[in-house]
């Protein structure tokens, strides 16, 4: 039990960490809110990225629906601030799951390379659409409410808010790996063929997966609109060049498949993209084009990919060395 | 005697290829069955014939008396007919143990069970059946870092876990060392005899099959080219010709 209890502390300490962060350093609250939504982008890509062998370009689509259906929540429900809010999130996580729901049927049938290929275009078209759709705003996006409480007030707001997000994110996936799903889940990722005959309802399992990615990057899109205070269909909703890949990188650098590799390959990442921004102004596409170079040339399996391969006894990989129990039978 | 799979007149063709071309057999229920014939025979086509992973031309499929020829893969492994692969397949990047609690049967799961853990009952049949196939040990190593011979065994477990009522075996001996092979010849018969699962098992290796199945149907160019009881396939000039005679 000790690799648990490790990672208990873990989290214990880098939770107490992020919530005393607005007081520790106020300055950052934004900046380390997007590290919460981060982390979110990539965990939730693992899902069917990492863990199930579907690598899906398009999943920045269920954050910019999100986005969209809680902002208009706002404007039309005629409620109060907050109540709207919450409601504009359920709104979102609703019609995300639906999505993925409808998506999924038509999509999660397509193996390997044509999947990703498939999804390649879904963010770029959902883009297209909001820009040309008048009851969103259309090519000039949309405002959303004023935040009712005092200056700062926001930031403090939706960094919590955001930072219960990626916990429940965190905590529910690793529910949901350490089950069957999970291992569901991974037995497609290895040989879907088998698994189908092996009788596993593969389907069932596959767009429930996405549904669950398509749930958190619902909520998180309903609070990032909120935190930006302004949509933009194509450079914030549907942000298919930035986010969308963004999310594949994250989960790639910190290790494909595993739980806390999504968490360290965003921090990375984000932290290292910060840097170049404060830093290497005017370079820092070409930085980031460089850095993106190096995670798929030096990283191929990622860090914590990496790490088990070097150490696969500290991930439990071990041969049994206690005696084996008498050969049953022969 | 009641047969629990019957194939009749079942033709597949790829193409212009003709892989099965008319075959009827059964499988008595509860008892082993063999199947031979050269490389290229249609054997294995059979056995994707059988388990829905292609739609047959013509002909029928029943199990237990229902048909299931123009059902999906899973829906029939579900119903308790399952096969192993000639070119095995497990999950390689999952250990062996997990290998297994996957494979446990998915018949009356509701969408819910999905979110449930393995139940520790699960966990123990897994490791009595890797004990079984003789991999204890290894559990806790990733299925793909297991030797050839040694996944096959893992396959063969997995299967056993599925709780299925017949189980089509594509040559499970090959591959596996001479000494190993009476063990796993064994185990077979005792999986036949104990779990009362029915089996039909494609085999080259003629000793094993001679020695196993108690009934053996021969392939010859995508047609039934003989059927009968061990020592009448032997003795059969015709079986003789295409196939014993190469040996
Ligand atoms: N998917 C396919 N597409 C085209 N031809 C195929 C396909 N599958 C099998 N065949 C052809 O069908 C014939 C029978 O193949 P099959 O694999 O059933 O033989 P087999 O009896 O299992 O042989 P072996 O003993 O070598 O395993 C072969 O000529 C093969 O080339
Ligand atoms: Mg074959």
């Amino acid at each position: 039990m000790r690799p648990r209890t490790a990672s208990r502390w873990l989290l214990g300490g880098l939770l107490t960490l992020a919530l005393a962060a607005p007081w520790l350093v106020p300055a950052y609250r934004t900046q380390i809110s997007f590290l919460w939504v981060m982390i979110i982008f990539a965990l939730t890509w693992d899902t069917l990225g990492g863990q199930m062998g579907y690598n899906s370009f398009g999943n920045v689509v269920f954050f910019g629906v999100g986005m969209y259906a809680c902002a208009v929540v706002q404007r039309d429900a005629g409620l109060e601030y907050f109540p709207a809010l919450f409601l504009g999130m359920a709104v979102a996580a609703a019609l995300a799951v639906a999505l993925a729901a409808v998506l999924g049927s038509g999509l999660l049938g397509l193996r390997g390379q044509y999947f990703a290929i498939a999804t390649l275009g879904l963010g770029f078209a959902a883009g297209e659409f909001a820009s040309g759709w008048d009851f969103i705003g259309a090519g000039s996006g949309m405002v959303t409410p004023l935040y009712p409480g005092e200056v700062g007030g926001r930031e403090s707001f939706f960094y919590y808010l955001l930072l219960a997000l990626t916990v429940t994110t965190f905590l529910v996936l690793r529910r949901l790996y350490s089950g069957r799903f999970g291992l569901a889940i991974n037995a497609i990722r290895d040989d879907e063929d088998k698994a189908e005959a092996m009788g596993l309802h593969t389907t069932r399992y596959k767009t429930t997966a996405w549904c669950v990615s398509a749930t958190f990057l619902g909520l998180t899109g309903a609070a990032v609109g909120n935190l930006i205070g302004f949509i933009d269909p194509r450079d914030v909703a549907f942000a298919g060049p930035t986010f969308g890949v963004w999310m594949v990188l994250m989960a790639i650098l910190g290790g494909k498949g595993t739980l806390w590799g999504p968490v360290l390959g965003a921090a990375v990442f984000h932290v290292t993209q910060e840097l170049f921004w404060t830093y290497l102004l005017g370079w820092q596409r070409v930085a980031l084009g460089l850095l993106i170079l190096a995670i798929v040339l030096f990283f191929p399996v990622g860090i914590l990919g990496w790490a088990r391969e070097r150490w696969p006894e500290r991930f439990g990989h071990t041969v049994d060395e206690r005696p084996e129990p008498a050969e049953g039978g022969s | 005697m009641t047969a629990i799979l019957e194939v009749e007149r079942v033709r597949k063709t790829f193409g212009g290829v003709v892989a099965n071309d008319d075959i009827t057999l059964a499988v008595p229920a509860g008892k082993i069955v063999g199947l031979i014939g050269p490389n290229g025979s249609g054997k294995t086509t059979l056995f994707h014939s059988i388990v829905g992973y292609h739609l047959i031309d013509a002909g029928s499929v029943r199990f237990d008396g229902r048909e299931i020829s123009g059902l999906r893969v899973p829906r029939i492994a579900r119903r308790g007919l399952l096969r192993t692969f000639q070119q095995t397949r497990i999950y390689g990047k999952m250990t062996c143990l997990e290998n297994m609690l996957i494979s446990a049967p998915q018949r009356e799961r509701s969408w819910l069970s999905i979110l449930r853990r393995p139940p520790a009952a699960d966990e123990a049949k897994a490791e009595d059946l890797l004990e079984f196939v003789g991999l204890y040990a290894k559990r806790r190593l990733r299925a793909g870092d297991l030797s050839f011979g040694q996944q096959k065994l893992l396959e063969f477990g997995m299967a056993l876990m599925n709780e299925p009522r017949m189980l089509l075996l594509d040559e499970p001996t090959a591959g596996i060392n001479p000494t190993l092979i009476k063990a796993l010849m064994h185990r077979l018969r005792r999986v036949n005899e104990e779990l009362a699962i029915t089996l039909f098992v494609i085999e080259h290796n003629m000793s094993v099959i001679m020695n196993l199945a108690e009934y053996i149907y021969c392939l010859a160019h995508g047609e039934l080219l003989a059927e009968g009881r061990p020592e009448e396939i032997r003795a059969d000039q015709r079986v003789i010709d295409a196939y014993l005679g190469a040996h």
